[in-house]
C-alpha cells in the first residue's frame, strides 16, 4: 500500500478515514474498532479476518451503513456515505449476508431481478437493458442454467452464488459479503471465492468479504485486513500479514499455532515426545500427519527422536525403545503409535 | 418478471379467477329469498327498463350495494392478509395482525352495553344516521386507535416479530376489556353485541358504499403500487434495505394500508374472520409464485369471489333463514386450504 504509483491513482471504491465503529447508547459510545483507515481499490479482493467477537460483523454494517460511525468518515466511489440516498447507495454498494434467505415459489431469475430495484421505475417494470444486465449477472456467477429454478430447490452453494447474482444485478462499485461461506460445503466455498476473485478481475469491481475461512482467504485475497485484538487494523498483502507474525498475533491461543507456510494451524501440545519421518513423498507427509495427531512433535531431517517411523510404498516400520512394528494402513500406524509408551528417548536401534 | 411458461400459468389463473369472480357475481344478484329472473338481473346492470319491477328494485336496491359490498370486503381482507404475511414472513398473519379488529370490537362493545343509548334499533329502521352509523364509527373509532398505538410503538421497535407480539398483546388488552364489558352488562344487549360479531354484508346500502368503496379502493391501490417495495420484502428486511428500499417507510405504510382495509370492513360488515389469511395462500398455490405483480390481481379477483360465495352460502338459498357470515367464510373455507396445503406439502413458507 506504500508503493509509488505509476500513474494516477483511481477513486478508491470505498475509503474510511480514521473510522471507529462501535455501539452508541443513551450514556456513552463504547468503540469496538478505532483509527480504521483502510481503502480499496476497484478490482481488489479484501478479505477482513479476525477471531470471534473482535468487530468484523460492526465494521461491515458500518461500512455498509447499516449502522452510523461513532466518529470518521466513509466514502463510498468518492462520495461520503452519509451523503448518498437509499437508492443512490444500492447503486454503489451490492450485500451478500451469511443469513438463508427463505423464500418460497420465486424463480432464480425472479430473484436476480430484484437487484434491479435502485434502477428500475416506479412499479419495478424492466427494459431491455435491465433484462441484458440480470442474464449478465446469472451468466457472471455460473447459474444462467439455474435461472428458471426454484430459489428454494437449488443447494446451499448455488443460493448463494445467485445471491451474489442479484448484487451484481445492482451494477455497485463495491460488492461486501458478510460471512457469506458460512454455511456452505468445502467445495462450494473455495468455488465462492474463486467466483470473487474471477469478478475482481473481469469487471473492476471491488470486494470485500469477511470470513472465518482463513486458510482460503490468504490464498485468494489481493488485501487482507487483519483485526487483532485490542482494535488494531493490519493491512497488507497475505503473504505481508502472515510473514510479519501478524496471524499469529491475532489468532494463536495457548493450544495452537500457525505455521506460515503452510497456512494452517496446528496442535502446541507435544504430548507424547519426539518422533521422526524417514521418506518422502505423499506418504512421508501422511505418516508426520498422523504422528501429529497423535500428540507426537515432529522432528525435521535426521535429527534425532524417541520414535523412528521409516515409509515406503507400501508399509511404513516403526523402531521404538529397541523393538520393531510394521503394517500397511495409517490407520494400523496410528493404533500402534498410540500403543506406545509415552517419552521414548532415542532409538538405538536405528 | 418472466418465463413463458410460468406466464401461461399465470394468464390462465386470472383469466380463471376473473371468470369465476364474474359468475359469483350474477349469482349473488339471481339468488335469494325473493325469485328474480336472470334477465330482469341484467337488465338492471345494462340499465335497461326491467320487465319485472319488484325483481329489479329487489336487485337494485339490496342486493347490488350487498354484492359490491362483498366484493370490496373480500378483496380488501384477502390483500390486507397478503400484505401482512409479506412484510412479517409469517403464513399466520392476517389483517387483525395488529389487533385492529379487537380495537374495533372494543369500540362497538362500548357503545352497546356501556351507552344508555338504545342501540337496540340499530339493526331495526335505521335510515343512515341510527345506531348502526354509531356502530360503525365505534368500530373505526376503536381500530384506529389501537392501530395508532401500535404503529407509535412499533416505529420504535427494528424486529418485525416484536412488532408482530405487540400487535397480538393490545388485540389481547381490547378482548379482556370487551370480555369485562360482557360480564358487567345486561343480557338482552349482549345479543345486539354477538348479532354484530356474525358479520354481514347486508347493512352497507348505498349512501354507505359512498363512503366505504372510496376508503378501500384507496387501500387497495396503495398495496398495488406497492408492488415492488413487498417483492423486496420477500428477501427479509436486511436485503431490501440494501437494495435500497426504505425499510422504515414501506413498513409504516404496509402495516397502515392493510389496517385501513381491516378496519373498515370490520366497522362496516362487522368481524370476518379468515379470508385474510387463506385467500393469499390459495393464490400462491395457484399460481406457484410469491411474485407481487401477479399476486396482488389474483388476491383481489379470488377474495371477492369468495366473498361473494359466502354470502351467497349465508342466505341458504331456497330458505327464509340466514347463518352467520363469520360461520360460513371458515366453515367452507378452512377444509379447502386444509386440502390445498397438504396437497401441496410445502407450505408457502416453509423454512
Amino acid at each position: 500500500m506504500n508503493a509509488t504509483p505509476a500513474q494516477a491513482v483511481p477513486v478508491p471504491a470505498l475509503r474510511t478515514r480514521d473510522l471507529a465503529v462501535g455501539y452508541r447508547s443513551r450514556r456513552e459510545r463504547r468503540a469496538v474498532l478505532e483509527r480504521v483507515s483502510v481503502s480499496v481499490a476497484p478490482g481488489e479482493l479484501v478479505c477482513l479476518l479476525g477471531p470471534n467477537g473482535i468487530g468484523k460483523s460492526t465494521l461491515m454494517r458500518t461500512l455498509g451503513r447499516m449502522q452510523p460511525p461513532l466518529w470518521g468518515t466513509v466514502e463510498l466511489g468518492g462520495r461520503p456515505l452519509e451523503s448518498l440516498s437509499a437508492s443512490d447507495l444500492a447503486r454503489r454498494l451490492g450485500v451478500v449476508l451469511t443469513e438463508r434467505v427463505a423464500v418460497e415459489s420465486l424463480r432464480v431469475r425472479q430473484i436476480v431481478e430484484l437487484g434491479r430495484y435502485p434502477h428500475s421505475g416506479w412499479f419495478g417494470g424492466l427494459d431491455e437493458r435491465d433484462r441484458a444486465v440480470v442474464s449478465w449477472a446469472l451468466d457472471a456467477v455460473g447459474a444462467a442454467h439455474l435461472a428458471d429454478r426454484d430459489f428454494a430447490r437449488i443447494s446451499d452453494g448455488e443460493r448463494q452464488r445467485v445471491m451474489v447474482a442479484r448484487a451484481l444485478a445492482q451494477e455497485p462499485v463495491l460488492l461486501m459479503l458478510d460471512e457469506p461461506t458460512a454455511f456452505l460445503d468445502v467445495p462450494s466455498r473455495v468455488e465462492l471465492m474463486g467466483l470473487l476473485r474471477r469478478l475482481t478481475r473481469e469487471n473492476a469491481l471491488a470486494v470485500v468479504v469477511s470470513t472465518h475461512d482463513l486458510e482460503l482467504a490468504l490464498r485468494t485475497a489481493d488485501v487482507v485486513w487483519l483485526l487483532l485484538p485490542g482494535g488494531e487494523v493490519v493491512t497488507g498483502a497475505p503473504e505481508d500479514v502472515t510473514g510479519s507474525g501478524a496471524i499469529a498475533a491475532a489468532f494463536e491461543g495457548r493450544q495452537i499455532r500457525f505455521h506460515p507456510e503452510e497456512r494452517s494451524f496446528r496442535w502446541l501440545t507435544v504430548e507424547r515426545g519426539q518422533a521422526a519421518v524417514r521418506g518422502h513423498g505423499l506418504r512421508g507427509e501422511m505418516a508426520r500427519a498422523v504422528l501429529e495427531r497423535e500428540g507426537y512433535g515432529v522432528v525435521r531431517g535426521d535429527a534425532p527422536a524417541g520414535v523412528i517411523v521409516r515409509i515406503d510404498d507400501e508399509r511404513w516400520t516403526v523402531s521404538a525403545g529397541g523393538t520393531q512394528a510394521s503394517g500397511d494402513t495409517f490407520r494400523a500406524l496410528a493404533a500402534c503409535v498410540r500403543a506406545l509408551p509415552k517419552d521414548l528417548q532415542e532409538d538405538t536401534a536405528s | 418478471m418472466s418465463g413463458t411458461g410460468h406466464g401461461r400459468r399465470e394468464a390462465a389463473v386470472i383469466a380463471g379467477l376473473s371468470v369465476a369472480l364474474a359468475a359469483a357475481f350474477v349469482l349473488s344478484l339471481v339468488l335469494g329469498s325473493t325469485h328474480v329472473p336472470v334477465a330482469t338481473v341484467f337488465g338492471v346492470l345494462l340499465r335497461s327498463p326491467a320487465a319485472n319491477q319488484t325483481g329489479a328494485i329487489v336487485v337494485e336496491s339490496i342486493r347490488l350495494p350487498r354484492s359490491l359490498t362483498a366484493i370490496l370486503a373480500g378483496a380488501s381482507l384477502g390483500i390486507a392478509g397478503l400484505q401482512m404475511q409479506t412484510l412479517f414472513r409469517n403464513p399466520l398473519a392476517d389483517p387483525f395482525a395488529l389487533g385492529i379488529s379487537s380495537g374495533a370490537s372494543l369500540g362497538v362493545a362500548i357503545v352497546v352495553l356501556g351507552s344508555g343509548m338504545g342501540v337496540a334499533s340499530a339493526f331495526g329502521a335505521s335510515t343512515g344516521l341510527g345506531g348502526d352509523a354509531l356502530l360503525i364509527a365505534a368500530a373505526i373509532a376503536g381500530a384506529l386507535t389501537v392501530l395508532a398505538i401500535v404503529l407509535a410503538v412499533s416505529s420504535r421497535v427494528a424486529n418485525p416479530a416484536t412488532v408482530l407480539v405487540l400487535g397480538l398483546m393490545f388485540g389481547y388488552t381490547a378482548s379482556a376489556v370487551v370480555t369485562v364489558l360482557v360480564g358487567v352488562s345486561a343480557p338482552e344487549r349482549l345479543m345486539e353485541l354477538a348479532r354484530w360479531g356474525f358479520g354481514s354484508f347486508s347493512g352497507v346500502t348505498w349512501q354507505r358504499l359512498s363512503l366505504f368503496a372510496p376508503i378501500t379502493l384507496l387501500g387497495l391501490g396503495l398495496a398495488a403500487a406497492m408492488t415492488k417495495q413487498l417483492n423486496a420484502l420477500l428477501l427479509g428486511e436486511h436485503y431490501a434495505r440494501s437494495m435500497g428500499v426504505a425499510v422504515r417507510r414501506a413498513r409504516a405504510l404496509t402495516m397502515f394500508g392493510a389496517s385501513i382495509l381491516g378496519a373498515v370492513v370490520t366497522a362496516f360488515c362487522g368481524p370476518i374472520a379468515f379470508l385474510g389469511i387463506a385467500v393469499p395462500h390459495v393464490c400462491r398455490g395457484l399460481l406457484g409464485t410469491s411474485n407481487h405483480r401477479v399476486l396482488v390481481p389474483a388476491v383481489v379477483l379470488l377474495g371477492a369471489a369468495v366473498a361473494l360465495v359466502a354470502q351467497i352460502v349465508s342466505l341458504i338459498p331456497g330458505s327464509a333463514g340466514v347463518l352467520p357470515l363469520n360461520a360460513v367464510t371458515s366453515i367452507i373455507g378452512a377444509p379447502v386450504v386444509v386440502a390445498i396445503l397438504l396437497r401441496a406439502r410445502r407450505g408457502a413458507f416453509a423454512a
